[in-house]
């Protein structure tokens, strides 16, 4: 029933180009700024720097073991760095990176004029931001003033005992804690603010069931974050308390479980996977139907399935421990739980491809990458089932076969749906395109840096290479794979790097986007690019999933179909 | 079984090599390892198949309904359909049903396999960097190279293996024998291999442990039931004492070493460290990592940190001299 | 299309959306919630399996009144959103300072339950696992007790020099919220720390 009459487009009076003001003041402007879009943007940057950051550390490691019995960097260094690179990019670019796009598109496709709490907004990422500069700092004062600093070495799940005083002195392993401690308050209070502004925040007509997908899926997200992170939090609060007050929660010596700190990390450890890979669908479910030029297919089970994934992601947590000897039961269980994830995740596959399907399928950057992504996804979604079958992960487990499988989750999934999102948004940003033609060589690049490295990654270890060794012996057969493994990381380098050119090549030189560039269909598109602080001149008010559909398309609006 | 046929496929076209020194998963020589082995090429054909249905489908889709330059208008607006998606959910259930099954019972066959009384049990224990070995039944201790029986399919033997660690978590991982299995500190685990062959089987500590993880080398011999009763025969005895290597016996004794290591029938009773009683009667030191050799073991005594960086035994500023007579008097320990 | 193309629309039908304060309050005690899972877990894990003494059944004692004070204080603090709701200012001061005040008797207990475990029976958080998962999970709670009581206090400060109106109710409310959670958990804990662990 809910036909609308499109008004004429009303200009935007804002000058085009304010005065230039100092850089102190701009310095200024974003360091106090509450306004969702920088804050959003600020999350982006730093999450940018801290993937080159810990980029730089994979690719050390990975010069490391090009060859047997290397001597690049001492066990230790090794040891640090894929203690660091693990949190750098689980911590602190994944997280962060995925706020900022929330922080800057939420409000804007939900026709707000900025999130819920403006303030808790800044001081979420701010503390973020506190936390990751922390981590760093124990570079120059993990051990205290006892000599050099160092980082933490105790691998990203930091796996009891190893953390107790005994076995890591120092202070390395609480500067790991305080930092990631420090970055899951901020994320809670980014979730509590995304889902305050969802609920609360929408425009006139925008009802739950109107709201396009990216916005229900960090919806879920940030329910996720609640449930998730905080286990993490406690578990971190307890580690501290036995290294500074001496308490035994995972002291082995007294009695303590090494095993509870496993359950603690991997309740929230395995969520966590899945809110990482959340907002890579959200894009994914916007993205893909705008250059398929079609809706999305299945509205309602897409948002039910990424509900089905929250709630089942809840229940597969030991299957990270299956080595551990839980028995028979919990393993047969855990198993059972891990497939039946294969259910909702594969209804977006499926709903992904009836998408692509009819439709004419624009190949530009972000599509590619997109394209990418389903690929890549499915790929690496197959060698988790495998991982799941927990006679097949006793071999598998704590394997390069592991490492292969996460990588094309983190890397081919979400590092792929991140770069189309960038190619997607930055206009509205920046109000400048992205030059296509870098875009579509940076995609190449990346794409074979991408295969050379992970898809070889699975082969050592088949052939029982166990992950997080700084050297290996030369007549296991291992150094060929590792050689081709190491040879992408260096080809991703170069696209990543290219990539970075392009942002600022483009921020100057770009052509300009205009509003709408992609002749897309969600309220983030009407209005100009990038846009003034109010977001809208005038709130707008839907009445169907894709406003911007039903005002180009006035005969045929969306709102008969759902 | 076709999917045994896909598997030695797929094994043969990657260099999955079953040669000396290999630690393939794919070249399982133990009942454990074979189950797991004809499992994955299940599991492996199966997702093979959904991959290549899927990746089809993608593919077509991608080429079939490209966008063309005379294209103008959209495409017809599609928003789902009940029985569609009703389907590509029922279909992965039934999979996940079947992958679920043949899996549990993988789980409990390994798992719940019942213990046959000719079984033989060894206690294993994980110390940061190295292994500790203990034959209950024969009242032997040794270290970082574990003797075990072969077991004769017909009359079987297998070892069962009782896991624990003195710090870290480690991980017990021989890939041609078995899944690899945790030892963690106040936890009792328990695993069992049973190879038929007789021969070396490698692997490595899967566990990430601290500096040295990655030199935490694991050697298990398969030895002719002849062949390991001699071996045990021989573990059982004291030292040998001999008298041409006094002096650095006692060097030795009047060194710290003695709080750290064992040597039966003498004052070193040290358990921190590996168990020397027969040091020289095995093929390397410090997990696997280093051949024994009389000049090794020198350098080894002298600074371990220098061959095994991290390695928690200090280097014992021992002079050239007590240095030759420690080394000498360490490789009369057969 | 460099044109924004705003769509204005005037909503036909009345637009209510949830308040955000007790949206965001629901989400905090959501994530609050896990954490004292997470601690309860570890409590009733490591019950009984601590290598050395005191247990738990020699030095708990139950602590009946105190829980009754906190318990009430959540009814105190329901009228004091009411008396608010019904710009009865005076009431509300009343009914706030109660809820301070048994708030205070609470904490005030628990502080000579420490003093008496710490100092006549031993027991520190180091002593073993009993003490360590005892201190802090009674600990955590008490440090929500605390927050409580600062916020109720200022409240109660605001309300005493006029500043709480009837606008305010939502705050007091959410507030209220949040203290409400907090002795909900309190049930939990004294369940698990004086029912089933002794
Ligand atoms: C965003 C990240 C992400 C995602 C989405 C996933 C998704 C999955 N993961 Fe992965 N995983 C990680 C990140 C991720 N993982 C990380 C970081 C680790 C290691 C951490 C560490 O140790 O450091 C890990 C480790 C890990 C392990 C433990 C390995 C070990 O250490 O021993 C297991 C075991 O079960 C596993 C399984 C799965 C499964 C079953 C899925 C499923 O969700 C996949 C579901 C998808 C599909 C199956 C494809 C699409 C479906 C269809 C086409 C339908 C038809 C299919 C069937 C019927 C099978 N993962
Ligand atoms: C989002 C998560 C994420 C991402 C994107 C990556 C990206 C990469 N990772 Fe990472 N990785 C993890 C998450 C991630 N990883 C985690 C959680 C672990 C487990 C840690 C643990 O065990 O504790 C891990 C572990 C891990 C290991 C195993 C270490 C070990 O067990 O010993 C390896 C080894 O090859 C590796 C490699 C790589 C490579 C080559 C990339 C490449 O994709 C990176 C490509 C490079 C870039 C994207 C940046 C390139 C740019 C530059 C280098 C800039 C140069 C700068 C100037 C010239 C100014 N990773
Ligand atoms: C503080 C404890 C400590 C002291 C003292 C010590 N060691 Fe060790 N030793 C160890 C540890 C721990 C290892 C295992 C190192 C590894 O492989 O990571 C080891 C390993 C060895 C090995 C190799 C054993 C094998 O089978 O791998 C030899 C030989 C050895 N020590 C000899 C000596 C001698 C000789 C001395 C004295 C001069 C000595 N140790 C003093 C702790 C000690
Ligand atoms: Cu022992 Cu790794
Ligand atoms: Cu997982």
């Amino acid at each position: 029933m809910a036909t609308q009459t499109p008004v004429t487009a009303i200009l935007d009076k804002t000058p085009a180009s304010p005065p230039r003001r100092l850089l102190f003041q701009v310095l200024h402007d974003w360091l106090t700024t509450l306004d969702h879009k920088k804050i959003g943007l600020m999350y982006i940057v730093y999450a940018l720097i801290f993937l080159v950051i810990g980029g730089l550390e994979a690719v050390l490691m990975r010069i490391q073991l090009a060859i047997p019995n290397n001597h690049f960097v001492s066990p230790e260094t090794f040891n640090r760095l894929f203690t660091m690179h693990g949190t750098t990019m689980v911590f602190f670019v994944g997280m962060p990176i995925l706020f900022g796009f929330g922080n800057y598109l939420i409000p804007l496709m939900i026709g707000a004029r900025d999130m819920a709490f403006p303030r808790l907004n800044a001081f979420s990422f701010w503390i973020s931001a506190f936390g990751g500069t922390l981590l760093y700092f124990s570079y120059v004062g993990g051990s205290g003033l006892y000599g050099a600093g160092s980082a933490p070495d105790v691998g990203w799940f930091a796996y009891a005992p190893l953390t107790a005083h005994v076995f890591s002195p120092g202070h390395s392993t609480d500067y790991w804690t305080l930092a990631v401690l420090l970055s899951g308050v901020g994320t809670v209070g980014t979730a509590v603010n995304i889902v305050a502004t969802t609920l609360c925040m929408r425009c006139p007509g925008m009802k739950l069931s109107r709201m396009p997908l990216l916005v229900w899926l960090y919806l879920i997200t940030s329910f996720m974050v609640f449930v998730t992170i905080s286990p993490l939090t406690a578990a971190q609060i307890m580690l501290m308390l036995d290294r500074y007050v001496g308490s035994h929660f995972f002291d082995t010596q007294a009695g303590g479980s090494a095993v509870l700190w496993m359950h603690f990390f991997w309740i929230f450890g395995h969520p966590e996977v899945y809110i990482l890979v959340l907002p890579a669908f959200a894009f994914a479910n916007e993205i893909i139907p705008v250059f398929s030029r079609k809706a999305i297919f299945g509205y309602p089970a897409m948002a039910a399935a990424s509900v089905c994934i929250g709630f089942i992601s809840l229940s597969v947590w030991a299957h990270h421990m299956f080595t551990v000897g839980m028995g028979p039961g919990a393993n047969t269980f855990f198993t059972l739980s891990t497939m039946i994830i294969s259910v909702p995740t594969g209804i977006k596959i499926f709903n992904w491809l009836a998408t692509l399907w009819g439709g004419k399928i624009q190949f530009t950057t972000a599509m590619l990458f997109a394209i990418g992504f389903l690929f890549q996804f499915l790929i690496a979604g197959l060698t988790g089932i495998m991982l799941s079958v927990s006679p097949f992960n006793w071999q598998l487990s704590a394997s390069y076969f592991v490492i292969a499988h996460f990588h094309y989750v983190l890397v081919g999934a979400i590092l792929f749906m991140i770069f189309s999102a960038f190619y997607y948004w930055y206009p509205k940003i920046t109000g400048r395109m992205l030059n296509e033609r870098l875009g579509k060589w940076h995609f190449w690049l990346f794409l074979i840096g991408f295969h050379l490295t992970f898809d070889f990654m699975h082969i050592p270890g088949l052939l029982g290479m166990p992950r997080r060794v700084y050297t290996y012996e030369a007549d296991r057969g291992w150094m060929m794979w590792n050689m081709i493994v190491s040879s992408g990381a260096i080809v991703q380098t170069a696209g990543t790097l290219l990539f970075v050119f392009n942002m600022v090549r483009s921020y100057f030189k770009g052509a300009i986007a205009g509003a709408d560039p992609w002749d897309a269909w969600t309220l983030e598109w009407s209005t100009t690019s990038p846009p003034p602080e109010y977001n809208f001149a005038v709130t707008p008010s839907v009445a169907s999933r894709r406003p911007l559909w039903d005002l180009k398309h006035p005969e045929d609006p969306d709102g008969n179909y759902e | 079984m076709s999917t045994h046929r896909i598997g030695s496929c797929l094994a043969a076209s990657i260099p999955f090599d079953s040669a000396h020194g290999s630690t393939s998963v794919f070249s399982p020589a133990a009942t454990p390892a074979h189950a797991i082995y004809s499992l994955s090429m299940l599991v492996l054909s199966i997702t093979a198949a959904i991959f290549l249905v899927v990746a089809g489908l993608l593919v077509y889709v991608l080429i079939r309904y490209r966008s063309r330059a005379s294209d103008t208008e959209e495409p017809t607006q599609i928003y789902g359909s009940n029985q569609i998606e009703l389907s590509w959910t029922v279909i992965p259930i039934l999979i996940v049903v079947m992958l679920f099954l043949a899996t549990a019972r993988v789980i409990f066959a390994t798992e719940s396999a019942p213990k046959p009384v000719s079984a033989m049990d060894v206690t294993v224990i994980g110390h940061q960097f190295w292994w500790e070995y203990r034959y209950p039944g024969f009242g032997v201790v040794t270290a970082n190279e574990l003797h075990i029986p072969v077991s004769d399919p017909q009359h079987p033997t297998p070892t069962y293996l009782t896991m624990s660690s003195a710090d870290t978590d480690h991980s017990f991982w021989i890939p041609r024998l078995a899944g690899k299995m945790d030892l963690i500190p106040n936890k009792i685990n328990t695993m069992w291999i049973d190879p038929p062959a007789t021969g070396l089987y490698l692997g490595q500590c899967a566990q990430y442990c601290g500096t040295q993880h990655a030199k935490m080398l694991l050697r298990v011999y398969a030895d002719s039931p002849t062949d390991f009763a001699a071996w045990i025969k021989h573990q059982q005895q004291p030292a040998e004492e001999n008298a041409a290597v006094a002096e650095g016996r006692t060097v030795f004794q009047h060194n710290a070493c003695i709080s750290c290591h064992s040597v039966a029938g003498t004052v070193a009773t040290g358990r921190f460290g590996p168990d020397l009683t027969h040091v020289a009667s095995r093929d390397t030191i410090a997990s696997g990592a280093i051949v024994n050799t009389p000049a090794n073991v020198r350098d080894f005594v002298s600074d371990p940190s220098h061959l095994k960086p991290g390695a928690l035994m200090p280097p014992m500023h021992l002079n050239d001299h007590d240095l030759d007579a420690v080394t000498a008097y360490l490789m009369t320990l057969k | 299309m460099s044109e924004t193309a705003v769509i204005p629309h005037s909503p036909t039908e009345v637009w209510k959306l949830p308040s955000r304060g007790i949206v965001a309050m629901a989400c905090l005690i959501l994530a609050e919630s896990a954490i004292f899972i997470i601690f309860v877990v570890a409590y009733v894990f490591y019950i009984g399996k601590s290598v050395s003494g005191p247990t738990p059944r020699e030095v708990l004692e139950l602590p009946i009144f105190s829980s009754i004070c906190l318990l009430s204080s959540s009814l105190t603090v329901h009228f004091a959103v009411s008396a608010l709701h019904d710009s009865k200012r005076g009431m509300c001061s009343l009914w706030l300072g109660l809820t301070v005040l048994l708030g205070g008797i609470f904490l005030a207990a628990t502080a000579r339950e420490w003093y008496q475990l710490i100092y006549h029976d031993g027991l520190t958080i180091k002593t073993n696992l009993f003490g360590t998962t005892y201190y802090s999970l009674v600990g955590l709670h008490a440090t929500h007790v605390v927050v409580g009581l600062f916020m109720l206090s200022l409240a109660l400060l605001f309300s005493l020099r006029g500043g709480l109106t009837s606008n305010h109710t939502e705050r007091l409310e959410v507030l209220s919220l949040y203290w409400h959670f907090v002795d909900a958990v309190w049930i939990v804990v004294f369940l698990v720390v004086y029912v089933l662990g002794r």
